[in-house]
């Protein structure tokens, strides 16, 4: 891994990273991805059925009263206007 | 303790975020029940009404909870006192509470040494005693390695036993809610009350999910090529063999058993967490709640909020994830770390058919020195060695002082209560 591929990653992630931090982090998950390489060499073949996943549905019931939240929601919000969360323009 | 003793005594320790002020008595949440009078902290990624939850992390440093948590509804009803939120690795992601935003907390045993993590405040407010039972969360061993390193009884369930609804996500398919506390008989209590089905939690299950009740026969399998692995030292080796000494004293049957899968849990727990880890966290964008940092247009507050606001390690995390995730990577990584996952529950599983219990350490090592390890990360996920195989396969596990470690079928929590009790001489 190197400089360049951890800024592309890190601008896929959407987070800021340093021209320095990312000349760590290079190395750094190169040192993890060495590691974890390991199972690229097990063997799978055999069809394992260790466990079941299902989906698991439900009805669209018991909802609280519509509005219980809404205040205490947008008062988390950093901006807000009326009931809106406020964002800047997107294009 | 009231407020006040717990704060002093916290200052050189350092587990709690934040002292709750002694609730009147007539407030509603002193219900009468299993957990009456009794004082439990609970771990800052856990939502309390009205109270901030910032899972150690600067991002969520102003976000207050506008609910209560599953877990916290039922221990309020249970009569429990919640004293206050402890301290983390931020959003779990650590194993010394050295990457919680907010400093580190100490081991009580040993001021210079970690209390583990990522529950580590959890686990050192109640070896201190400053708290009878704590709340904490387990990922790869977030409960039960902290619980060894300050020598307490950590207990993580069966995946989906207890609702996860208010719990600030970590990897989705790993984490589960578990209690940390002095004796197995508080443990059993606690998760007794915690445990159940939930409306609001879709992954939670029911006294018949696993409908396997085989008899307890004391018999327990130990992996031994896998507690042989490189890097254990000698001390643990030590306690490990005088832990099987004792239970062999107890009547219990030991056998060495062979899952030569085991030593690839912590790769594939690695790509799986990370993986849902960067997913998880794509919550956090500055928009809804948390941090807000102002940048040159909308993308660019997210890259601003994201870079300040998470910690290093979070960031490397999410961008090993992103990684792992990445067209072209996918199947050689997560592809086949989800393979591997169910090669190792299946030979778990096959194992629990003819025994009870498996045992083996918690930790491969002791409790380091703060600060001791930081240049290389892999040095620190080794350490999660012992404790990430029950989270990959989704089975309950204890942790016991003296460092030792029972693993159980799914849904077979009562048999590691009953084997613990026995172990740590507790009457029933």
């Amino acid at each position: 891994m190197n400089k360049e591929e951890v800024l592309k990653l890190a601008k896929l992630a959407r987070i800021d990273v340093s021209d320095e931090e990312a000349e760590n982090l290079a190395k750094e998950l190169g040192s993890i991805l060495n590691y974890v390489s390991e199972i690229k060499s097990v063997d799978v073949s055999e069809g394992s059925t260790g466990f079941t996943l299902k989906n698991v549905f439900r009805s669209d019931s018991e909802s609280h009263p519509s509005g219980q939240f809404t205040d205490a929601i947008l008062a988390q919000a950093p901006s807000r206007e009326g009931d809106y969360i406020k964002v800047k323009k997107i294009l | 303790m009231t407020p006040k003793e717990i704060r002093d005594k916290d200052k050189d320790i350092h587990a709690f975020l934040e002292v709750f002020e002694d609730p009147a008595p007539e407030q509603a949440w002193y219900g009468a029940g299993a957990l009456s009078g009794k004082t439990i902290s609970i771990k800052d990624n856990l939502l309390l009404e009205g109270h901030k939850a910032s899972a150690g992390s600067k991002i969520l440093e102003n976000f207050t909870a506008i609910s209560d948590a599953t877990v916290i509804r039922k221990i309020k009803e249970a009569g429990a006192i919640i004293v206050g939120r402890t301290n983390m690795d931020e959003f779990g992601m650590g194993s010394s509470t050295e990457n919680s935003a907010y400093g580190v907390t100490k081991n009580p045993h040993n001021l210079e040494r970690v209390p583990g993590g990522s529950s580590g405040g959890a686990a050192a407010s109640v070896a201190a005693g400053m708290c009878d039972m704590a709340l904490g969360s387990d990922t790869g061993g977030s409960i039960r390695q902290p619980a060894a390193f300050c020598g307490v009884v950590g207990l993580k369930p069966t995946y989906g036993r207890v609702s996860r609804f208010g719990l600030i996500a970590y990897g989705s398919s790993l984490d589960q809610i578990g209690p940390l506390t002095k004796t197995v008989t508080d443990a059993e209590i606690i998760y007794n009350v915690i445990k159940g089905e939930d409306f609001n939690d879709s992954t939670s299950i029911n006294d018949d999910t696993y409908p396997n009740k085989k008899k307890f026969n004391k018999t327990i399998g130990i992996p031994r090529d896998f507690v042989g692995s490189e890097g254990v030292s000698g001390e643990v080796k030590k306690s490990f063999k005088e832990a099987e000494d004792k239970l062999k004293t107890l009547g219990y049957e030991i056998h060495d058993i062979k899952l030569p899968s085991l030593k690839y849990s912590l790769s594939a727990y690695y790509i799986i967490a990370l993986a849902e880890a960067s997913a998880n966290l794509a919550r956090f964008d500055g928009v809804k709640y948390g941090l807000h940092v102002d940048g040159e247009n909308s993308i660019d507050d997210y890259f601003k909020t994201r870079g300040a606001g998470f910690g290093k390690e979070v960031r490397r995390r999410i961008i090993l994830g992103t990684y792992v995730l990445s067209s072209g990577y996918y199947d050689a990584y997560y592809g086949k770390a989800i393979a591997v996952r169910k090669k190792i529950t299946q030979e778990l599983r096959e194992a629990f058919k003819k025994y009870d219990l498996i045992v083996l350490p918690t930790t491969p090592n002791g409790a380091w020195k703060i600060g001791e390890k930081s240049s290389d990360p892999v040095e620190t996920y080794i350490e999660d060695i012992f404790t990430v195989p029950v989270n990959i396969a989704g089975i309950p596990a204890i942790s016991i002082p003296n460092n030792l470690q029972l693993w159980a079928d799914l849904g077979r929590e009562d048999n590691l209560f009953r084997a613990g009790k026995e172990f740590l001489g507790e009457i029933e």
